[in-house]
């Protein structure tokens, strides 16, 4: 429900350092996948209802709840439209991304 | 009218608790990664997770990192169910009968290459939930038809010439016939009842088996915004039904269906029929009637 905060990637110095198993020892969180996006999703808050669609479709996991309501983490969001598609009062535009 | 005035609590219809982080490798728009968020909603933390060969082993990120806050053990594609089976094994005897134990796999590694471990676990009915996304091809290698391509699509083996002329092959029969105690169909248009049946087969002892529709907007050539949509349409024009089924034999309807809608816009949205003339709609949308009559006989 809260932002999800960046983490650092996992590199091995040498063969030395790594388990004997290969095992998880760490999220993907490094991973900023806000840079896959062409086109971002933007919140009109005047028109949100406040019923947590977008949030609940995201399949990346990129919508948070601040203050009862939804915002984008634009670390992560890959831009693919679907909380824009889905919201019932048409409150996200999908604009093109400034790089 | 500002947003402060009209502030007030939102209510959301899952649970809180995200289990899958971003970060994640999938493509934009994934319908597989929505089905594991909702099912890790559903079963909670204390669940390990056998994945083959598929998307998603590639989706949960490179070792040592991990988009899932559960262990993960990565296995041979033929394998899920019975690494299952062993890991469930394991676990009871070192004491540990809590844990769910969930294989995750997709319609290739479910409906073809795994289907002899499946069967083998669901006849021992082995104590383990089994799930297979199904974005109905082999989409991790570059899209080659499985035996959950259905009629009609196109595939880089069912090129548009030679597009697949023979039926989807119905898993949920086949799961069926083996009496397992818990069987149900989702899909990631409809997450809390995706989530009711995550609990429902957490709380069921013996082998638990959810077919779980998950649109892919890479190899159905469909818009990623699309994914929801067509999941939703498939429930609406009966070609993908939820239901239930319990011990093989009693059938429930989860999602209600006022009026079966046609196939068109759902097959016209995406670039893997854009070949198909009407006869061959007329085809398929025989076959979904076929199949809807039928379902309709065993229903309560
Ligand atoms: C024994 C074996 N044969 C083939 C492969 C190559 N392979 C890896 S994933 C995959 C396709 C998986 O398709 P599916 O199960 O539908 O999952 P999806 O990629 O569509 O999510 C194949 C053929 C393999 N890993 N092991
Ligand atoms: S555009 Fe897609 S990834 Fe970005 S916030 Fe919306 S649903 Fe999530
Ligand atoms: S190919 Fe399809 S199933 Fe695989 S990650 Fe991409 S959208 Fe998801
Ligand atoms: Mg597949």
């Amino acid at each position: 429900m809260k932002k999800f905060k960046p983490t650092k990637k996992i590199v091995f110095a040498s063969e030395k350092e790594m388990p004997m198993t290969p095992m998880s020892l760490g999220s993907m969180l490094y991973n900023l996948t806000g840079a896959w996006r062409n086109i971002k999703p933007v919140i009109d808050k005047a028109a949100c209802i406040q019923c947590g669609i977008c949030w609940k479709y995201c399949p990346d996991t990129s919508i948070y709840i601040e203050d009862e309501f939804p915002v984008i983490d634009y670390d992560y969001c890959k831009g693919c439209g679907i909380c824009a598609e889905e919201c019932p009062s048409k409150c996200i535009a999908m604009v093109e991304e400034e790089k | 009218m500002s947003a402060e005035t009209k502030k007030k609590t939102m209510k959301l219809t899952l649970p809180e608790e995200e289990l899958m982080s971003p970060g994640h490798l999938a493509c934009q728009g994934c319908g597989a990664t929505m089905a594991m968020r909702y099912m890790l909603k559903g079963l909670g933390q204390k669940t390990i997770v056998c994945i083959p060969a598929c998307c998603w082993a590639v989706i949960d990120g490179p070792f040592p990192h991990s988009s899932l806050g559960i262990p993960i053990f990565h296995c041979a594609f033929e394998a899920a169910a019975s690494t299952a089976s062993g890991v469930k094994a394991g676990l009871e005897m070192v004491g540990d009968n809590e844990t769910t134990v969930l294989a995750w796999a997709g319609d290739g590694g479910t409906f073809d290459i795994g289907l002899q471990a499946l069967s083998g676990a669901a006849e021992r009915n082995d104590d383990i939930i089994y799930v297979c996304y199904d974005n109905e091809a082999y989409m991790n290698t570059g899209i080659q038809r499985s035996s959950a391509t259905p009629y009609g699509a196109w595939t880089t083996t069912t090129p548009v010439k030679h597009f697949k002329n023979r039926p989807k092959k119905d898993i949920v029969a086949i799961m069926a016939a083996h009496r397992i105690p818990y069987i149900a169909t989702a899909s990631v248009a409809y997450p809390e009842d995706l989530v009711k049946k995550a609990k429902k087969a957490k709380e069921t002892r013996g082998t638990k088996f959810l077919h779980i529709w998950a649109p892919c907007p890479t190899g159905w050539k469909s818009r990623p915004e699309d994914t929801v949509k067509l999941a939703r349409m498939v429930v609406q024009n009966g070609i993908f039904p939820l239901y239930e089924i319990e011990n093989g034999e009693t059938y429930k309807m989860t999602i209600k269906v006022a009026e079966k809608k046609p196939i068109t816009d759902y097959v016209r949205l995406q670039g893997r029929f854009r070949h198909l003339k009407e006869d061959d709609l007329k085809v398929m949308q025989d076959e979904v009637d076929r199949k809807w009559a039928s379902l309709q006989k065993k229903l309560i």
